[in-house]
């Protein structure tokens, strides 16, 4: 597929996306998804057009950072990993003694110009972090170095659970495990983590979650137990997308949507406004276009000659899949509320610039490859 | 320059248990879309539908009840009641609190109440008032709301009100005509279906399900100007003479249509504490009274009918006296021999009972009972009454004999009206009528036309210079009537000092145009006959009445007279 799309080697477009080391079909993918966002965010806000102008703004300012990334080189990148994780680390820190308060979570640091989300950041220092770490070694993975990269990835996920943002905990704990992962953790190993986890589970309930996230697992499995307190996004979100259909309302005509049944659906519900109007049809293809382009980072991970860059790009791309999957599992009702978007399509500023950099490196590392070679 | 696939082998299986595990997890994903939106999408179409789509009622008029000529007596007017939702508005104390105020109601027991239906979604603040005042008080308070309703208005007040009733507050008719023409009347309110937000608020009109259809307009017999004279002047008549009630009712005598019907006491449908029992009823239809001696014309009638007497015929009443049975029957004083208009003249019950007492009592029963006694008048009205008469098989010769000067039967005022118009309409009658009549009624012949020809001509002489009821002629006019006074009589006997006095009457002779029936019950003061009391008042509507529908004067006897009262007209 990807051969078919890079064949006209000669045309403009082609050559301008090779002056900028961008990736042809990852850009095109990320245009169609792109596209389909602010479509469904036009009809999610009710043709608020200040809104649609702020998403424009920072789709704009997260191209630039995607471009700017896709041109560094990658062992600069592996370079500043260190770096970067551990100003997370002391960023994440500085939310818990001097962060803002906001929606009964301490999640914003205010740095005078811009306020900003230090376990946004985190989400993409965490994989550049293991990555370096591991390729460094021999792999697969033995005990000690298993043990170094638990204690990286549990620090900064134990500091985010606290603020609390589980959300957020999870993407960035299974971005560390993914490099983890595809570095090579033998499959015993493996299975012992798995089994101890879900011997943790009792344990974890009773004594690491907060009363309101022990309630938004209950409400995931019984929405109907209080239709008007808890279970009321859930039930608005299946309605809304059940409602739906095979092929739709069709867009703006959502009924649930349009008449604000759903609650936040412009930003982390904003998959049922889609499954509302595009109805079944319209989904399968908007996961359709998710997977292509998981599918794409998987590959340029695969190609890569790099262990850092394979490592790297490989969680990336998995990170996008969690994300993906865990927003689409809450909207369905197939998994607890918790506070993840909907990628590049939800509204929503520092998830937008996080992800598009993160694209950003998986291109520098697809073009590393070419110009190693 | 183009990619290769890895050929680690170790990477690769992890590669492919990744793309295993997103297959999988995606399945799943898919899987529940799909349930969610093929195999459920009814149920939750439905649930959603059940959120957004609500079906509700429009309003519309109740139909106008008018007069004959389409003066409007019962009108709805477009009014609004303020309902909330307890839950909502609970939550905003200080809007309640605005609300209550602007709506003058008490704060703590508006609170209390909708506490006490928290559950509820629906609960009425206040009912029918203005909408300026309803749209200013619920002005930027969430949990209030509108309706729009329509509430019934009665321009004319107590004057007309027996006939029309009323309705209560969800417009369905309680009494009179708005309850016998409900479903005439009533409006069909329309159905929309409409789209809301979650604020309850109406986004979009989806469809009319029914269109709203206003009520039908009723047109009622009714002349309005003739309705409010003779309320006027039965009010006067029973205020002068200190009387307990009393009634009074005006047909036109073709058409059997009711012209004016008035009752006193009464009351303002528009004020609800107004409507006590005694002052709602439509006592011209509904209460009945022994007629006394206006019935005496048509104990005269049945005896001519029968041709047992003839207008030359003459009957000694002397010595003023007679027993029947042992019982004594009295005249006033003693009137010696009397021709049968004598008879009439000078009210003579001993005249009526030798009559009376001559005819075999079938014969006298059966004309009685032709002429309307004992029979429903053919209105459409609650509680109409058709009076008491016993059968003959029942009657002791006193039974016959006091039957001929109104006792032992009982009639209602539009009854005895109706029996009046047979007089009028050559012997024929019909039912009469509340509603306008665009086709004449059907009517039977129950009398000879010349007997009730030569009854009303004998008539004239109880209005005449000798007669009992002089203060009922009309300048101008030939009238013909019959007074009555009758003892009220109660458990046990008659009593000595009530009195029912009526006067029934006919207008103009020459060519008969209307019959009032005008009864005054237990005048206490300025006399009590029915020739002083009733007499005056079916003058007074009369004289207004002949000139309002510009009926020619019949009793013109020089041309000097003419300008006089011509004059006394235009005066």
């Amino acid at each position: 597929m990807s051969r078919l799309i890079e064949s006209d080697q000669s045309s403009i477009s082609r050559r301008i996306l090779d002056a900028f080391r961008l990736d042809p079909v990852m850009v095109m993918l990320l245009l169609i998804l792109t596209a389909f966002g602010l479509l469904t965010l036009y009809s999610a806000s009710g043709g608020n057009m200040d809104l649609m102008l702020r998403q424009l703004t920072r789709l704009a300012l997260a191209s630039f950072f995607l471009i700017l990334l896709a041109n560094i080189s990658i062992r600069l990148l592996k370079k500043m990993s260190i770096g970067f994780y551990l100003g997370g680390v002391v960023l994440l820190l500085g939310v818990i003694y001097f962060g803002e308060v906001g929606k009964g979570a301490q999640r914003w640091l205010d740095l005078g110009i811009i306020r900003f989300q230090p376990s946004e950041f985190m989400k993409l220092a965490m994989p550049m972090m293991l990555a370096a770490y591991l390729s460094d070694k021999v792999l697969p993975v033995g005990w000690k170095d298993l043990l170094i990269s638990a204690g990286l990835i549990m620090l900064p996920v134990l500091l985010i659970a606290k603020q609390p943002d589980l959300g957020t905990a999870l993407l960035v704990g299974s971005a560390g495990f993914f490099v983890l992962f595809l570095a090579g953790v033998r499959w015993k190993i493996l299975m012992v983590l798995g089994l101890l986890v879900s011997l943790m589970t009792p344990l974890l309930w009773k004594f690491a979650l907060h009363d309101y996230q022990r309630g938004r697992i209950l409400t995931m499995l019984n929405p109907e137990n209080d239709p008007l307190g808890s279970g009321y996004h859930i039930i608005q979100s299946k309605i809304a997308i059940g409602s739906g259909g095979m092929y739709g309302k069709g867009w703006l005509n959502g009924t649930q949507s349009q008449l604000d049944f759903i609650p936040e659906r412009s930003t982390d519900f904003i998959f049922s406004v889609f499954g509302e109007e595009f109805g079944l049809f319209g989904a399968l293809l908007l996961v359709l276009l998710y997977l292509l382009i998981i599918y794409r980072g998987l590959y340029i991970a695969a190609c890569s000659e790099e262990t850092y860059g394979r490592l790297l790009a490989g969680a990336l791309s998995l990170t996008f899949f969690v994300y993906l999957f865990v927003n689409t599992g809450m909207v369905t009702g197939l998994l607890p509320v918790v506070g993840v978007p909907l990628p590049l399509v939800s509204y929503g500023g520092t998830s937008m610039v996080t992800l598009m950099v993160g694209f950003g490196m998986i291109m520098a590392i697809r073009s590393a490859k070419r110009f190693l070679r | 320059m183009s990619d290769s696939v890895p050929t680690s082998s170790f990477f690769a299986t992890r590669h492919y248990f990744v793309l295993t595990l997103i297959a999988l997890l995606f399945s799943g994903l898919i899987a529940r879309s799909a349930y969610l939106q093929v195999f459920n999408q009814d149920f939750l179409l439905d649930e959603g539908s059940q959120r957004q789509l609500r079906t509700i009622e429009t309003p519309a008029y109740r139909g106008t009840i008018m007069d004959r000529f389409g003066t409007p007596l019962a009108v709805s007017t477009p009014v609004d009641s303020v309902w909330v939702n307890p839950k909502l508005v609970l939550q905003d104390i200080n809007g309640l609190k605005k609300v209550a105020k602007s709506l003058g109601l008490n704060f703590a027991d508006t609170v209390d109440n909708l506490k006490q239906r928290a559950d509820k979604e629906f609960v009425y603040l206040k009912r029918q008032i203005k909408p300026e005042l309803a749209s200013k008080a619920v002005e930027g308070v969430e949990g209030v709301y509108i309706q729009r309703e329509y509430s019934r208005f009665y321009p004319a007040g107590e004057v007309v009100s027996h006939v029309l009733g009323f309705t209560d507050i969800d417009n369905m008719g309680r009494e009179g005509l708005e309850l016998v023409y409900q479903d005439w009347l009533k409006a069909r309110a329309g159905k929309r279906q409409i789209l809301r937000n979650r604020k309850g608020e109406v986004v979009e009109n989806i469809s009319q399900v029914e269109a709203a259809r206003a009520g039908n307009d009723l047109y009622t017999s009714i002349d309005m100007r003739l309705q409010y004279i003779t309320y006027r002047s039965l009010a006067k008549a029973i205020k002068y003479h200190d009387a307990k009630s009393g009634s009074a009712v005006l047909l036109d005598a073709k058409s059997g249509e009711v012209l004016a019907i008035a009752n006193l006491p009464s009351y303002n449908p528009n004020q609800h504490k107004d409507k006590s029992a005694a002052s709602r009823r439509n006592r011209a239809i509904t209460d009945v009274f022994e007629p006394g001696s206006t019935i005496k014309p048509f104990t005269l009638a049945a005896a001519l009918d029968k041709k047992l007497y003839s207008q030359d015929s003459r009957i000694n009443t002397a010595p003023g006296y007679m027993k029947v049975t042992g019982f004594p029957i009295r005249d006033f004083s003693n009137y010696g021999v009397l021709d049968l208009a004598g008879i009439l003249r000078k009210s003579s019950n001993v005249g009526a009972s030798k009559i009376a007492l001559s005819m075999q009592p079938q014969d006298l029963w059966q004309a009685f009972k032709n002429y309307g006694f004992g029979e429903h008048p053919g209105v459409s009205f609650p509680a109409s009454s058709s009076g008491y008469f016993n059968h003959y098989s029942n009657w002791q010769p006193l039974d016959q004999a006091t039957m001929a000067f109104g006792y032992g039967l009982s009639v209602s005022t539009l009854q005895l009206a109706r029996s009046y118009s047979l007089f009028a309409n050559e012997g024929r009658i019909q039912d009469v009528s509340l509603l306008r009549r665009d086709q004449p009624a059907e009517s039977t012949q129950v009398m000879q036309a010349a007997t009730a020809r030569m009854v009303l001509e004998m008539m004239e002489e109880v209005v005449g210079p000798k007669g009992s009821a002089k203060q009922a002629a009309i300048p101008g006019y030939r009238v013909a009537g019959k007074t009555g006074t009758a003892k009220k009589s109660s458990a046990g006997g008659y009593l000595e000092d009530s009195y029912v006095a009526v006067f029934a009457g006919v207008v103009p002779v020459s060519n008969p145009r209307l019959v009032m029936a005008v009864m005054i019950n237990e005048p206490r003061q300025n006399g009590y006959y029915g020739g002083i009391v009733a007499a005056p008042v079916f003058q007074e509507v009369l004289s207004h009445a002949l000139r309002l529908m510009n009926i020619s004067p019949d009793d013109l006897p020089s041309s000097g007279e003419v300008v006089r009262v011509a004059t006394r007209a235009i005066l």
